[in-house]
């Protein structure tokens, strides 16, 4: 028989060398819609602000993992829930690959595995540059790469999933509402630009700010980059990083099965 | 499962059956929007976007489906014909997976759409109603990842994806872009895609929509071509002529319903009386229809509106014994319309209305 047999996983693959491939096509697009705001942070905070005398020189030690953790969200978020709105919404060209022979929930699962590939290859760009505007910074630590690449890991799954929850579940005209009220002040009360540990002055915001996942990836990024510096312990990060994952992917999970099959 | 052997229309028939249903019924549940609506219904609404919920309401939502029996045999050409809304892309929707039945069962290519989804989806292609390629994808790789997901080899997958674009004329667009190609271009990459991977049952859901007359009948050579390879083919439709030029076999439905299923000249052979005369008249109608009855020649006569239709075995010569019929009743005629017994005629009898 011409047809070689069929595993699920084969099929699985195949569409992941297909994101694959449109994200490579989509490459300077996709750095410029996720790289920008945190390599202009790094600019003015990182580089300018020290520069002229208004903040102090080890302020990097903590703006690097916090700015990683954001481009790293950032990306993986928008690489899943951004296709997600259009190929629902209006183009369609999602149904070839809900009407290929495998689980409709696996079609959601290579989506999230493809989102997180994008945002740890997002962190990834970001730290070299980060290290090239900043200047040399106190206390990194590239050692961990272990450590590194796990917390990108776990923080690039959770936030893809959420980008799938967030793109089957909002309308195609709500999408601009999603960066006004979710990912904003997800990333102002995500101690990107601060350590979690320095909000012992503020209380209240201390624990409420641990409701969002940013915070877990930021913290994890500052222990794993920066070890010396204030950080939240990895393993609490990590186990708060996998039950949010478990969380927005049944959130996820739902929301595409509903719209995959009426 | 479904029901005996020998209650089964493939057994009865003696002839392999590609799809069988029972019974399938689908019940959407009833938007909330439509509670807001004026009095009177959404008269100058536009046309219902895709999968939103058309059909007769019934308790607990609005009947999509309502108990549809099919069957369609291997190698046949088989068409589903009803107007918009009728439940035709409900009924491709669950044969192709992609919508779940409330109720009943339906076996596609040897599995049940229910139970044995990715068998289904393995077996059959299936076309849009509006061309979905991948638009991140040039056009041969199009088909190349879709034969990726159908686990062919690349190598078989580029062999066979360069003879589909030769056979349906895009060569020279191997490596455009999908949005460089035209509507009707688009709609055959779409079946080019579709066929790819051998498909034993291809579904196309109203593959003409849209195109121009020149490519909707180039769409026709090559679906009786595919056809006349022996592929079994379902189709969804409103046009009639397109139903009556291209299928071995017409189910016509509404509001959910199958109401006849038949080849189409025994469809057309049932068409009551042999020309229908549809009047557009002024003043009271109800009065005219008395009348026109007592026509000779004139078999039915009912009214929508101020349409008056009469079913005359005499063709067109019973048009001035209906005038005079009307305007002793009151009414002035002010335009008649003729009709020859046609899927059309048919479907009016049946339905009460038209078509599109």
């Amino acid at each position: 028989m011409a047809v070689s047999p069929l595993s699920t996983a084969d099929v699985f693959f195949a569409m992941l060398r297909r994101d694959m491939r449109v994200a490579r096509r989509e490459a300077p697009f996709f750095l410029l819609r996720t790289a920008m705001q945190p390599l202009l942070l790094m600019i003015i905070f990182g580089y300018l602000l020290p520069k002229i005398g208004m903040l102090r020189g080890n302020y990097t030690a903590t703006l690097l993992p916090g700015v990683l953790a954001m481009s790293l969200a950032l990306s993986a978020v928008q690489s899943v829930a951004l296709p997600m709105v259009a190929q629902f919404g209006f183009s369609k060209e999602i149904e070839d690959r809900l009407l290929a022979p495998i689980p409709s929930h696996l079609v959601a699962l290579e989506l999230v595995v493809a989102g997180t590939i994008q945002g740890v290859l997002a962190g990834l760009f970001v730290l070299p540059c980060g290290r090239l505007i900043m200047g040399p910074i106190p206390g990194l630590e590239l050692s961990n790469f272990g450590q590194i690449l796990g917390i990108m890991i776990l923080g690039g799954a959770a936030f893809s999933a959420l980008g799938l929850f967030i793109g089957c579940a909002i309308n195609a005209q709500q999408i601009g509402l999603m960066f006004s009220s979710i990912i904003s002040p997800m990333i102002f009360f995500g101690c990107t630009y601060y350590p979690w540990s320095s909000l012992d002055r503020v209380p209240f915001m201390k624990w409420a700010v641990l409701i969002n996942p940013l915070v877990y990836v930021a913290e994890g990024m500052r222990g794993a980059l920066t070890p010396t510096a204030p950080h939240m312990d990895l393993f609490v990060v990590s186990v708060a990083l996998s039950v949010l994952l478990l969380i927005f992917w049944q959130l996820g999970r739902q929301a595409f099965l509903k719209r995959a099959i009426g | 499962m479904l029901w005996p052997t020998r209650y089964r229309a493939s057994y009865i028939f003696a002839m392999p059956a590609v799809i069988e249903t029972r019974a399938l019924r689908k019940v959407y549940p009833a938007p909330p929007s439509r509670r807001a609506q004026p009095r009177g219904g959404p008269q100058f609404a536009p046309p219902a976007p895709r999968h939103t919920p058309v059909g007769a309401r019934v308790s607990g939502g609005i009947a999509a489906l309502d108990s549809l029996d099919l069957s369609v045999r291997q190698g046949e050409f088989f068409g589903l014909l009803g107007p918009n809304g009728a439940g035709k892309t409900t009924t491709i929707g669950i044969l192709t997976t992609r919508v779940r039945a409330t109720s009943g069962d339906a076996i596609v290519a040897g599995a049940n759409v229910r139970t044995e989804d990715v068998a289904v989806r393995r077996r059959i292609g299936v076309v849009p109603q509006r061309p979905n390629p991948d638009r991140g994808l040039n056009v041969i790789e199009n088909l190349l990842f879709h034969g990726a997901y159908f686990g062919l080899s690349r190598a078989l997958a580029e062999q066979r994806a360069m003879a589909l674009l030769d056979q349906f004329d895009i060569t020279d667009k191997a490596y455009a872009k999908v949005d460089d190609l035209s509507g009707g271009q688009q709609q055959r990459l779409m079946i080019a895609r579709a066929l790819l991977h051998e498909p034993n049952v291809i579904f196309l859901d109203e593959p003409t929509v849209g195109l121009d007359p020149q490519a909707r009948h180039a769409l026709w050579d090559l679906l009786r071509q595919l056809h006349a390879d022996g592929r079994t083919i379902v189709m969804t439709t409103h046009y009639m002529e397109e139903a009556d030029e291209l299928c071995d076999r017409l189910a016509i439905i509404d509001h959910g319903k199958l109401l006849a299923c038949d080849t189409p000249a025994k469809l057309k052979a049932q068409a009551p009386g042999q020309t229908l005369i549809d009047l557009t008249l002024s003043g009271d109608v109800a009065p005219a229809v008395e009348r026109c009855r007592a026509v000779p020649g004139v078999t039915a006569v009912d009214a929508t509106g101020v349409v008056l239709r009469a079913y005359s075995e005499r063709g067109s010569e019973a048009i001035p014994a209906l005038i005079h019929a009307c305007e002793d009743a009151g009414c002035r005629v002010e335009n008649i319309n003729l009709s020859k017994p046609s899927l059309e005629t048919l479907f009016i009898s049946l339905t009460g209305r038209k078509l599109d």
